[in-house]
């Protein structure tokens, strides 16, 4: 039986009143929008979510936020994350950043925590840019962007967010637009519902030095996934995720399987109130 | 009169089991009654090549592993050219004449015992070599077998009575060939060998300086770990992961270190006690999370077992080369504590500092843990875990403990204190949401580039390092306060430093030593009634550029005279005292 929530909160319960830094026009405000709405949806109280974010434009959000939050360093979101959900499973714990958070500086996460599968929900807010930095090309910016750094193109093929995750052991993976808020507050819901990690990579376009990807060209590109598309089918996963031509959006993969959380649970035999009987039976094991 | 002191070494291939044969010796000397001091130097590789485990054994407390070798047994001609130079005149060489023919030499004795051949055909159990070795050096310094026996019960009796009775075998050949062709041989002074040991004692435990860290972190109840491995910390991880779980804990094999420190700060905003242990390389790459730490505030202990540097350097060397990037290494003015323990006993203490500094100042805490310690096999008393009492960080309590209430709703986080030190909330605190981060902020932790907001959060977090040294662990003093020569020096350091105050005072050197737990900030209160009337204050570290020297020139704007030697190994007593010797010399012309 579905368990019915009743809605105590309002939408602005989840807002701080600092004001965001984005441009206008920013992708990002409908991504921070999606999230209000999800997290008004779970009737979350603000008290009880860390939303975790890196450096960037889009990892400002957490400021705009009424909960707890970590702004980290550049690139660290998730491992940061991974140290507050280990700590505090019982906390709602949100990571949020952008492109180059993800895949950039942070690549290096990024395969381990799909790998380690711990209960969190990742919006990756993926502008194809660095905003922050004024428009030099991140990892998933088009073959051919031309930027300061490179004047007659980037020479550098863009990252796949959705492959990568799928080949680093992601248990669900999804692509959500900021033009679509509604079906991205549902995606962010699925991820949050999800038990394991969600990866959810966001079309959130920079109005102010992405050029060639913007809401007009995402509108035109993107498309609803096939109503027979079977996510818990990896290789059709796989050929989705490929796809350039549409670009699908919703929940691409997912597969069921103990999460990180479930799994260290399971290995915890005591408490702190076992520690003066342990630290006698160590002395002992050294007599 | 049988000796009070004794150092033997085993020298041989790593690999070989060179160092199970000294852990056994350590083990059943202890519960022998023996006081035991251990070093291990094992190569880089993980088989193959030169590997040494040294062993001091007598009835006093030792804090350096001695300088010269009174027993040194070789088991092969690399272990021999490597480690001869060591053997004290008159000291006794025993060796593997399977393996090699030493040179007989006037200034020592030596005997051969056929370990491998009686390995390989008496006992038809090649392994058992290192249990045969055992017995052998058993029976020359007088350790009562049944301690042997007893602990190759407990080791091996769980593994089948066939390995038990093996290594049974084993022992009793090595003690049986060392009584019949040494103990017996003519000419052979058996009392120059027998070592002195206390009574037996129940609340002695043996632990390497790693197994004392983790302890340490254990009875200061750290709940969150995340490390990567690396020599000579990666012990420290293993204890953890095998023994945190049984409280309620997690330790987390990170990607690397830089996810290492990002996760035990995650873990220390959701208020946990969290810590990392690594060695310089892992250090240097979470500088930037360290300043993170800092201008979020948050406790956090990191553990570096420092090795030779710089860059990958000797992973298996001893080295103290990491005070200045522990002190102040990162961009920005960053504040940070660092902490030396001198001894294995130390660094269960230290630790448990550490942990109440991190959490009173809210930042991170370095312990400058290095190989020397890492290593070491110690007998100590059994710690107590109640001794330094639990200080954990000032948590915001509405309408409790004084906190500034919530500025017009919103938490103030970073609320600028006379002490600099402001309460702090915790995630599923109602009312106390706050974004941690490492923009400079406002009192809220809104990020905030006003000269004002930069001038006064700068000066509170600064202030919180200046008063650190209030609580600086005791330091420890050797020596007679009142002499003209001082001797500062930090870490293992210590212990060669103490030996050396202790000889020269037997030769009539009066000498004042010091080894300050708080690195930095520099604890003034404990170094500056030290150095009054001194001439000389001399610095030992193991570092080329005498990295705590320059540290305390800035600090006291006075010369210090730079004690260093570098070349990943520790002190020698005797390098100290000759540096005593020749201060005290130069003081009488």
């Amino acid at each position: 039986m579905a368990e019915t929530i009743e809605l105590t909160r309002t939408l602005d319960d989840y807002k701080s009143d600092e004001k965001p830094t984005w441009c206008p026009g920013c992708g990002d405000f409908g991504v921070l929008n999606a999230l209000y709405n999800a997290m008004r949806e779970k009737n979350y109280n603000p008290k009880d979510v860390v939303l975790v974010s890196g450096i960037g434009c889009s990892s400002r959000l957490p400021f705009f936020v009424s909960t707890y939050g970590f702004h980290g360093v550049h690139g660290r979101a998730m491992p940061i994350a991974t140290g507050v959900k280990v700590a505090r499973p019982e906390l709602n714990v949100l990571v949020l950043g952008g492109d180059g958070d993800a895949f950039a500086i942070g690549g290096g996460h990024f395969m381990h925590a799909a790998r380690r599968n711990l209960n969190l929900t990742y919006v990756i807010m993926d502008n194809q840019t660095y905003g922050l930095t004024k428009g030099q090309a991140s990892p998933t910016a088009q073959l051919g962007y031309v930027h300061k750094a490179a004047p007659q193109g980037t020479v550098e093929a863009p990252v796949n967010p959705l492959l990568l995750a799928m080949a680093c052991g992601a248990s669900f993976v999804a692509r959500g637009f900021s033009g679509q808020p509604k079906d991205l507050a549902q995606l962010i819901l699925a991820g949050i519902e999800h038990n394991g990690l969600a990866i959810i990579d966001t079309y959130s376009p920079c109005p102010t030095f992405n050029r060639v990807n913007t809401f007009k060209t995402y509108r035109e590109e993107v498309a609803p996934l096939p109503a027979d598309h079977d996510r818990h089918d990896f290789e059709a996963a796989l050929r989705i995720a490929s796809c350039q031509e549409p670009r699908y959006l919703g929940v691409i993969y997912q597969r069921e399987g103990p999460s990180y959380d479930e799994q260290l649970a399971a290995r915890k035999t005591g408490t702190q109130a076992d520690l003066p009987q342990l630290l006698d039976t160590l002395f002992a094991r050294y007599s | 009169m049988p000796k009070t002191d004794l150092v033997i070494r085993v020298a041989g291939e790593a690999g070989e089991g060179v160092l199970s044969t000294g852990q056994l010796l350590v083990q059943a000397a202890a519960r022998a009654g023996y006081r035991v001091l251990t070093d291990f130097s094992p190569p880089a590789e993980i088989k193959g090549g030169y590997s040494l485990f040294q062993l001091r054994i007598g009835s006093q407390r030792f804090y350096s592993r001695g300088d010269q070798v009174d027993v040194l047994l070789c088991m092969n001609q690399e272990a021999y050219d490597l480690s001869i130079e060591d053997l004290a005149d008159g000291g006794l060489l025993i060796y593997d004449p399977g393996e090699l023919k030493p040179p007989t030499s006037p200034n020592r004795e030596q005997y051969g015992v056929p370990f491998s051949e009686i390995a390989r055909t008496q006992l038809k159990f090649e392994l058992g070599k290192n249990v045969v070795a055992v017995g052998a050096l058993a029976a020359l310094f007088g350790l009562p077998e049944e301690y042997i026996e007893k602990l190759l019960q407990q080791r091996f009796g769980s593994r089948g009575a066939d390995i038990l009775s093996k290594n049974q075998a084993a022992l009793q050949a090595g003690l049986g060939y060392v009584r019949e062709h040494i103990l017996n041989a003519p000419g052979f002074l058996a009392e120059r060998y027998a070592v002195e040991r206390g009574a037996p004692d129940k609340t002695t435990i043996v632990l390497s300086g790693n197994q004392a860290v983790s302890l340490g972190a254990l009875a200061a109840g750290v709940e969150f770990f995340a490390g990567y491995p690396i020599t000579p910390a990666s012990d420290i991880m293993e204890f953890l992961a095998a023994e945190l779980p049984k409280v309620g804990g997690a330790v987390i094999q990170a990607e690397d270190e830089i996810a290492s420190i990002n996760m035990v700060l995650g873990a220390s905003f959701a208020g946990k006690r969290a810590m990392t242990s690594t060695s310089g390389p892992g250090v240097s790459l979470m500088v930037e999370a360290l300043g993170l730490g800092a201008m979020a505030e948050l406790p956090c202990v990191l553990i570096d077992a420092q090795r030779a540097g710089p860059s990958t350097g000797m992973p298996t060397r001893h080295e103290q080369g990491d005070l200045s990037m522990a002190a102040t290494g990162g961009h920005g003015d960053i504040q940070r504590i660092v902490l030396a323990p001198t001894s294995v006993e130390d660094c269960f203490y230290q630790v448990q500092h550490a942990f109440n500094l991190a959490d009173k100042y809210q930042m991170p805490v370095i312990v400058l843990h290095d190989t020397v310690l890492a290593v070491r096999n110690e007998s100590i008393q059994r710690p107590d875990p109640t001794r330094i009492p639990r200080q954990g960080r000032l948590l915001y309590q509405p309408n409790g403990n004084g906190a500034p209430p919530p500025h017009e709703g919103y938490f103030l986080r970073y609320a600028l204190t006379e002490s600099g030190i402001s309460p702090v909330s915790l995630p599923g605190q109602p009312g106390g949401q706050y974004v941690a981060t490492g923009l400079e902020h406002s009192e809220e932790g809104r990020p905030r580039y006003d000269a004002v907001t930069k001038r006064e959060m700068t000066e509170k977090r600064m202030k919180k390092l200046a008063a650190a040294p209030q609580d600086a662990p005791e330091a420890e003093f050797w020596g007679d306060p009142q002499a003209e020569i001082g001797i500062i020096t930090w870490g293992s350091t210590a212990g060669p430093v103490q030996e050396a105050i202790r000889l020269a005072a037997a030769e009539g050197i009066r000498v004042a030593g010091m080894a300050p737990k708080m690195l930095w900030p520099v604890a003034a209160g404990q170094i500056e009634p030290f150095l009054q009337g001194k001439q000389d204050v001399l610095v030992a570290e193991v570092n080329y550029t005498g990295q705590f020297a320059n540290i305390l020139a800035a600090h006291f704007g006075r010369p210090f005279e730079k004690l260093t030697v570098y070349a990943g190994e520790a002190f020698r007593v005797r390098d100290i005292l000759a540096a005593i010797r020749a201060k005290a010399r130069a003081a009488v012309r």
